[in-house]
């Protein structure tokens, strides 16, 4: 008997294994593999016009939370960098919890329409995004200017007697964040909702329970693999985005992604840079495969 | 989904609607729509600027269109995202099959981990790695094609593919497999019947989402690209010093335009045939 | 599905692989190149060019130093042009090949980069100063106090370029200090300058054209035809040539190392310095190209432009910013991070 269920849970393992497996290797060879590259790099000095120099040196790793005082010479917590990083972490809370908002009523309307039609809806919300990123943070740009549309919408109705200024704010990235992400918020809620069978609601309803409890005792914890997959996607490309924050934001104030890329360009410290980017992935991957058990925490399988 | 009514303190009423949920959803497609609207607006307009009205002319229209540039941009754009949407959401969809509903498998942690590290890691660096990656493989083999974009941008792609995927599988409703088997289905067989259909919807989240992640993509394009293989992205990214010329809007509109009467096509042919 | 993929790549492909004749690749600026001016040469000599783009000197480097880029012909700032001979990334010119060398204006000809021009020819050239909506501010615009030290007028609506190089040396020689300054005590002042002058800064972007032009901004450091295609959508815009010092650049044609269309190389080369076409180039650009006689072809509103051409006045504030290295990268990079933080 156990020895059949030690073969059945072989088989299963291979299967699971041979599934994965083209998906993984064309992550190894495109994704993964070449990122050695970059763990190689970081230990290395830079070159003195970027690329680096084939000598050992820590100063990479060192640099991110300490760096000397370029006028002085004494060391000192990189407070810099520890800014820039929590600055990214807020924002990208924010957005995911924004995208949230907006995204499940969303998703659930998307998911509520009749069969024929839930396609449509479905291209309608992507639609918008097969323009590319940059002329639609540039299109934002245009709505929430000065002379903008929403200021002539928000002063024609009265509602505001001087122009908003947005742009080159918070605000405005923030704004283009939340526009920028919410597909990735919408389509994973869509997948689940979609699936979800209404006659629980039904015999949620028969045992007199208020819209408000049906919401927080059914539709949550059922559609809940769908909120991990969408926040994973807004949250964690949200910490490197680099496009609308430079864009919106006017550029004054930098993110991790912008930070990192610095080093990689006009600042030409490709190990500190590459140190940088090592950090936040396994920061980010233990908070995530962390985040995931915990929300798993009552099912047996991850 | 029929619509679901109950009988409650003598009224009848849809379960499905949740009070609020209607009017955030009609906001949100509005505010998506609006930024589109001026794109599509202002790629009519006749003078040089972006947002000064300098009234109504088709000129950047006949600039883009004849300037190969922008058109090769958007063709090459095209084809590395439908290539990379393709591929990414098969491999993607085959792995959330095997690493989803088994129970506890040895390492589905690391293919876990493995399969979302494209999320985890700023695109400049996947970008200089694959910058020198491929520059080995190029030298070696000699070939420069489209092959490199499409194949970095599988890679990434699928995380964006996977997620939703494996969220609709886990804890879908096995006992219309086991049926299926229990009438002797082959376990193919029970597949293409019961499991993929069931699954068609998150593919298609899916899929949908990997073809608008490449075709956003910039700094891995930029680092990759062989001579000529300009995406639209990377041509506006060559622009920014410079600032940016209206025919990117028009050559946007004329892509929404395109999709949107195959779609309208798409939708009327499908009615059609039930 | 895997051997239509291949297929279709190889397909895709055959532009490159066929590179054998009558074929061209050049790597340069986006927006940067006159399509006439293209057409052409390709219908000249025919020829078939193909343009592909870069956003910062530091990309393309790392590009072509990666090897197998499939390029013949870049076009780095002057102070990248050392770097990429000292690589070994590009061929000396066989001058022999380039009748029109001689074209080359003779301010040009022995430069700092390239004494006697042996590894690169002129495509563009400009400064970098800042431009004022006169407006706004009726002051002296003469000066990096713009931005260094803004009238109460321009306050909140100031753009610097998120440039670290230039805006660094508009800011040194604003403290009295050299491009490219090693001294800590200069370096010191440039920071607490530009830290004291952020608040007063709208946004630090490339878009300048389109926000001068739209009164967006009230006041912007600025690259000279950027300035000139602002004015032309905005009357009220005006280009300064800070009197402490500004900024000079110039963009080059080098000849790669590994280059497989050498001889459509040259002609493409030689092409572009005959003033006929170097205006052309000029007219599309907006920018000054440092060719011998190609005034005479220049479009009438560039020949006169203040932009462009720099007065007599300023003419020796000027001073060419290179790619800095060791320390005084260093002081930069730090400034300017603690400028973003």
């Amino acid at each position: 008997m156990s020895s059949n269920e030690d073969r059945a849970r072989a088989a299963n393992t291979r299967t699971a294994w041979a599934l994965s497996t083209p998906a993984l290797a064309l992550l190894a060879l495109a994704a993964i593999g070449p990122l050695l590259i970059v763990l190689v790099y970081s230990f290395l000095t830079p070159g003195a016009h970027g690329n680096v120099e084939w000598a050992f040196s820590l100063e990479g790793w060192t640099g991110i939370v300490a760096t000397k005082d370029i006028f002085d010479d004494t060391w000192g917590l990189a407070d810099a960098n520890i800014s820039i990083f929590w600055r990214s972490v807020k924002l990208s809370l924010l957005t995911t919890v924004i995208t949230f908002a907006v995204g499940f009523p969303t998703a659930w309307f998307i998911a509520t329409r009749p069969p024929k039609a839930r396609a449509m809806w479905l291209f309608l919300i992507t639609i918008p995004f097969w323009t590319n990123v940059l002329i639609r943070t540039f299109a934002i740009n245009q709505v929430i200017r000065n002379e903008g549309i929403l200021n002539a919408i928000l002063l024609k109705f009265g509602l505001i007697d001087a122009p908003l200024q947005i742009t080159y704010t918070n605000t405005a990235v923030l704004i283009g964040m939340v526009y920028v992400y919410l597909p990735l918020m919408v389509l994973p809620l869509f997948a689940v909702i979609d699936r979800f069978d209404m006659r629980l609601l039904e015999a949620g309803y028969d045992l007199y329970a208020s819209r408000m409890q049906i919401l927080r005792r059914v539709i949550l914890p059922i559609t809940k693999p769908g909120i991990i997959a969408g926040s994973i996607l807004v949250f964690v490309p949200c910490l490197g985005a680099y496009v609308t924050p430079r864009i919106l934001g006017g550029g004054k104030l930098m993110m991790i992604g912008n930070f990192i890329e610095l080093q990689f360009g006009q600042g030409r410290n490709w190990p500190l840079g590459a140190a940088l980017s090592m950090t936040l992935l396994v920061v980010v991957t233990i908070a995530l495969l962390f985040y995931v058990r915990t929300l798993n925490g009552d099912r047996k399988d991850g | 989904m029929a619509e679901r009514t109950t009988r409650r303190g003598g009224k009848s009423f849809s379960v499905t609607r949740l009070p609020g949920f209607a009017p955030i959803a009609v906001v949100v497609f509005l505010v998506l729509y609006a930024p589109i609207a001026t794109l599509v607006g202002y790629s009519f307009n006749a003078s040089e600027s972006v947002s000064q009205w300098g009234g109504f002319s088709l000129h950047w229209y006949g600039v883009a269109l004849q300037n190969g540039e922008v058109t090769d941009a958007a063709i090459t754009s095209m084809i590395v995202a439908g290539f990379a949407a393709v591929i990414s959401t098969l491999v993607a969809t085959m792995a959330a099959l095997g690493t989803t509903r088994r129970g506890h498998v040895p390492g589905q942690t690391v293919i876990y981990a493995m399969i979302n590290q494209p999320l985890m890691v700023p695109e400049i660096v996947t970008a200089v790695a694959l910058l020198i990656f491929f520059a080995m493989v190029k030298q070696a083999t000699g070939y420069t094609g489209l092959g490199y974009l499409i194949l970095a941008h599988s890679a990434f792609c699928i995380p964006f593919a996977y997620l939703p995927i494996r969220a609709r599988l886990e804890g879908m409703d096995l006992s219309l497999e086991t049926a299926a088997a229990d009438l002797y289905a082959s376990p193919w067989q029970t597949f293409r019947r019961v499991t993929l259909p069931l699954l068609m919807p998150a593919i298609f989240a899916g899929a949908m989402l990997a073809f608008v992640i490449s075709l956003d993509d910039v700094v891995i394009t930029e680092f990759i690209k062989s001579p000529g293989q300009d995406t639209l992205p990377t041509f506006m990214m060559g622009q920014l010093r410079r600032s940016m010329k209206p025919d990117v809007n028009a050559i946007s509109t004329l892509l929404l335009g395109v999709t949107l009467v195959m779609l309208s096509a798409f939708f009327l042919l499908s009615r059609k045939r039930d | 599905m895997k051997k239509y993929l291949i297929a279709t790549a190889l397909l895709l492909s055959s532009t490159t692989l066929a590179a054998a004749e009558g074929e061209l690749f050049l790597y340069n600026w986006g927006n940067y190149t006159s399509p006439e001016m293209i057409k052409k040469f390709e219908d000249q000599y025919g020829v078939k060019v193909t343009i592909t783009d870069f956003d910062s000197n530091d990309t393309a480097l790392a590009k072509i130093e990666a090897g197998a880029h499939g390029f013949d012909l870049a076009v780095p700032s002057a102070g990248f042009v050392g770097i990429y001979a000292e690589k070994g990334l590009i061929q000396e010119l066989d001058l022999a090949r380039l009748p029109n060398h001689a074209n080359i204006a003779p301010e040009w000809m022995n430069v700092a980069w390239d004494e006697g021009r042996k590894w690169s020819v002129p495509w563009q050239w400009g400064s970098t100063g800042v431009s004022v909506n006169t407006k706004v501010y009726t002051g002296d615009i003469n000066t990096s106090a713009i931005f260094m030290d803004p009238p109460e007028e321009l306050k909140g609506k100031i753009n610097v370029i998120p440039e670290m190089g230039d805006v660094l040396a508009l800011a040194t020689m604003y403290e009295g200090g050299e491009v490219c300054s090693e001294d800590p005590a200069v370096m010191k002042k440039v920071r607490d300058a530009l830290l004291a002058a952020k608040p007063s800064w709208m946004a630090m972007d490339y878009s300048t054209v389109e926000k001068m032009s739209n009164n967006d901004y009230a006041a912007t450091v600025d690259w000279n035809g950027s300035s000139m295609r602002a004015r032309l959508g905005n009357a009220d815009v005006a280009y300064g040539y800070p009197k402490e010092g500004f900024g000079l650049w110039m963009d080059n044609v080098v000849l790669l190392k590994d280059a497989k269309n050498v001889d459509n190389a040259y002609l493409f080369m030689d092409f572009i310095m005959q003033p006929e076409n170097a205006a052309a180039l000029s007219a599309f650009a907006r920018y000054a190209n440092g060719i011998a006689g190609s005034d005479a072809f220049m479009p009438e509103d560039m020949k006169t432009a203040p932009e462009i051409v720099t007065p007599a006045e300023f003419a020796d504030k000027g001073h060419f910013v290179l790619a800095c290295s060791g320390k005084a990268l260093e002081y930069q990079t730090a400034i300017w991070t603690e400028l973003q933080k």
